[in-house]
């Protein structure tokens, strides 16, 4: 296990990202934070800036509007970069697939890593795939994915 | 003379708003001149969607426009369909729909207290609020499966019931909540520093709130006695004893008084309502067998102010029009008359407490120099700066 | 004396400029204005009658695009009255009553973008909900746009 890996299992520091989300996934992921689940002491702690992130919490559709700025923060966070996207919308545009200014899913625009579904996901679910996440890299990072 | 104008950015992602949207403050030295709000982030494509929906695959669809108001939005398009249909739902349904809806109201009020706590650094009273919040959500686990989205309301009444022998738990937690409430609002009243930080600060004054439409607790800060629920009686609203909460001042302060009176009688109207269930007894919906052409006008008092829902059908099982209006639409454009003239260190505060629900709105704030085009603060500068004047203001209190 | 109710106080005040009434309940109400007039009905209606704007709306119909203002009266009886305007779809433009009452100007800003109307005079007459990267000439809520065949090459487009 490299030395980036270890130190990556031990202390998770995650950036929340909203696309064009109907706000649900956003608030049961800061629903995490409170003493009912307590991410914190699981060493997982939301960060403000994406440049501190190794892990993205992805939530919404990704509208048109905001697609050159999930792009811009996408490249912005250090390597490696790890995404995860939370909610039906973030996952596959849900309910809101057939408007006209659906940009996404975030599969399409970036390599998305794990995927837990639910509209919205309960708080325990959304620490299950951080943590199953960070589980499966056992040893290995990522490859870094080109999508066109 | 050039004129020195810094510009302030606020979003499109920005810590303290959980969804993109972006402000531009215009600012001279550490006060604030003019404001503008750029929205279109979360925009959905909602009402062209619900065209190629039925009737009630609508209320699935705009359930889904915001996640903290997630009822209001279907008990309005439900008030709309229900005036085009010429319907009235049953007296049982009446009563669960208003208890499903004044327990969104605390759900949100509350969620709004403790993002209002960590906007001026009390994460203390973050994480108590949000504390107190989660045995609402398990209420609402309980009576309907899931703790936000709760898909209660069709046209014509609700979906499920509320049984008998879930009334005592129910009233249990509702206790237990008013306890916790009371001692809150106890505290926050008599608070020197919140008084210190919130007073005075934000003010729409009252001819404002009239001239933007403003609705809500943001009008009724400000001394505008509306609400839909007593103009416009729905539901259980005119069956149950309670009162409309207003203030004069207009303020930071009076905004968080009425929310947090309003949770103490969403309490009551509950209460009187599982009262009322125990001896109502009947359907919970009426049929509706096919849409008439025509038209239907809806609304509900979410915990925003009023939602607006207009609908059209032309006698087939998709409409032909559903127009949303949420609360945040009307409230949002306020921010040019209670922005101006503050600090920059009040402004996120004054922006934050009309509760924005930008996912309502549309569906996205920026400092920047005007005469370089550099970025002079970012938002997690103006958290910062918000924390640090309250930390300055416990200093001058000596507390 | 008997006071007169709102609504036959503003059925007088407004005679001339009325093109039909209907009273779907005595709650709701639609009304019928050429878009020339419908500046001197909402000054009334806001100013006079003291109604608040709730928001417009707009539909792309066979006759042109029907405007609809919802105007609500709080506290006499919670009635919620609209307007009907209709602008014909080759000269598609109406006065702006965002001069009148400001918290009308993000709504029409709104319809501009999604239906094309131009509200002229308007004080502050940018894009409120288009993106950059929108086509020209897109206004996703008018009639040709409903079809789900539009849609179908969205996907290729996202990629």
């Amino acid at each position: 296990m490299s030395l980036t890996t270890f130190s990556l299992k031990r202390s998770i520091w995650v950036y929340h990202l909203s696309a064009g989300s109907c706000n649900n996934c956003d608030i049961e992921i800061l629903d995490c934070l409170t003493p009912r689940f307590d991410l914190e002491r699981f060493g997982i702690c939301l960060v403000g800036s994406v440049r501190h992130a190794d892990v993205i919490l992805a939530t919404g559709i990704v509208t048109k509007k905001c697609l050159p700025r999930v792009k811009r923060v996408y490249e912005q966070m250090p390597e490696p970069k790890l995404v995860v996207a939370v909610g039906g919308c973030a996952c596959s545009g849900g309910i809101f697939r057939t408007g006209y200014n659906m940009a996404g899913p975030f599969d399409k625009i970036i390599p998305v890593n794990a995927y837990v579904p639910g509209c919205p996901p309960k708080p325990e679910a959304i620490i299950d795939g951080v943590v199953k996440l960070i589980q499966s890299l056992d040893g290995k990072l990522p490859k870094k994915k080109v999508r066109g | 003379m050039a004129e020195k104008r810094t510009i302030i950015p606020i979003g499109p992602y920005h810590p303290l708003q959980e969804e993109p949207e972006y402000f531009e403050l215009f600012v001279e030295g550490e006060k604030v001149v003019d404001i503008d709000v750029h929205i279109g982030y979360n925009h959905r494509a909602i009402e062209q969607i619900a065209q190629r929906m039925s009737w009630d695959q609508v209320i699935f669809l705009v359930e889904r426009i915001c996640g903290i108001c997630s009822t209001s939005h279907p008990i309005a398009n439900c008030n709309a369909q229900e005036d085009l249909a010429g319907v009235e739902i049953p007296e049982r349904a009446k009563y669960i729909r208003s208890i499903v809806g004044e327990l969104e109201r605390i759900h949100s009020h509350l969620l709004w207290l403790g993002l209002a706590g960590h906007f001026i650094g009390y994460n203390t009273l973050w994480m108590w609020v949000w504390k107190y919040r989660e045995p609402v959500l398990e209420i609402f686990e309980h009576i309907t499966g899931n703790r936000n989205h709760y898909a209660m309301m069709r046209p014509g009444g609700v979906r499920r019931d509320i049984k008998e022998e879930d009334i005592p738990y129910l009233m249990k937690v509702l206790d237990e909540l008013e306890r916790k409430l009371e001692m809150l609002t106890k505290a926050a009243l008599d608070d020197p520093v919140l008084a210190a930080r919130l007073k005075g600060v934000g003010v729409l004054t009252k001819e404002d709130a009239i001239k933007y439409c403003a609705v809500g607790p943001t009008a009724r800060a400000s001394g505008v006695p509306i609400d839909v629920r007593k103009d416009d009686p729905y539901a259980a609203y005119d069956l149950v004893e309670w009162n409309i909460i207003t203030r004069e001042e207009g303020d930071v302060f009076a905004k968080t008084v009425v929310r947090i009176l309003e949770c103490l009688e969403s309490i009551k109207i509950i209460r009187q309502c599982l009262e009322k269930l125990k001896k109502v007894k009947g359907d919970i919906a009426v049929n509706i067998k096919k849409m008439p052409p025509g038209e239907g006008k809806g609304r509900h008092e979410a915990p925003r102010g009023e939602t607006f829902h207009y609908v059209r059908s032309d006698g087939s099982n998709n409409p032909v029009r559903v127009k949303v209006r949420a609360p945040t639409y009307v409230n949002l454009p306020t921010c040019k008359a209670t922005v101006p003239g503050e600090s920059v260190a009040d402004a996120a505060l004054i922006l934050a407490s009309i509760d924005p629900c930008y996912c309502c709105t549309e569906r996205m704030m920026r400092v920047v120099d005007r005469r370089t085009g550099k970025m002079e603060l970012d938002g997690k500068d103006l958290i910062r700066l918000s924390q640090e004047k309250t930390k300055k203001l416990r200093r001058e209190l000596g507390i | 004396m008997v006071q007169k109710d709102v609504i036959t106080k503003i059925k007088e005040a407004l005679k001339g400029k009325i093109l039909f009434w209907e009273e779907k309940s005595p709650r709701r109400h639609y009304f019928g204005v050429k878009k020339t007039d419908i500046v001197p009905v909402a000054k009334y209606i806001f100013e006079k009658a003291k109604a608040r704007f709730i928001i417009a709306s707009g539909i792309d119909t066979p006759k042109g695009i029907e405007i609809l203002y919802h105007f609500s009266f709080d506290r006499q009886g919670g009635k919620i009255i609209t307007a009907k305007v209709l602008v014909p779809k080759e000269k598609c433009e109406i006065e702006s009553i965002a001069p009148v009452i400001p918290g009308a100007a993000w709504i029409e800003r709104e319809i501009q973008d999604l239906l094309g109307v131009k509200f002229l005079n308007h004080p502050d007459p940018r894009p409120l909900l288009a993106a950059e990267n929108w086509p020209e000439g897109f206004y996703p809520l008018r009639s040709e746009y409903r079809d789900e065949e539009f849609y179908k090459d969205s996907d290729k487009e996202n990629k």
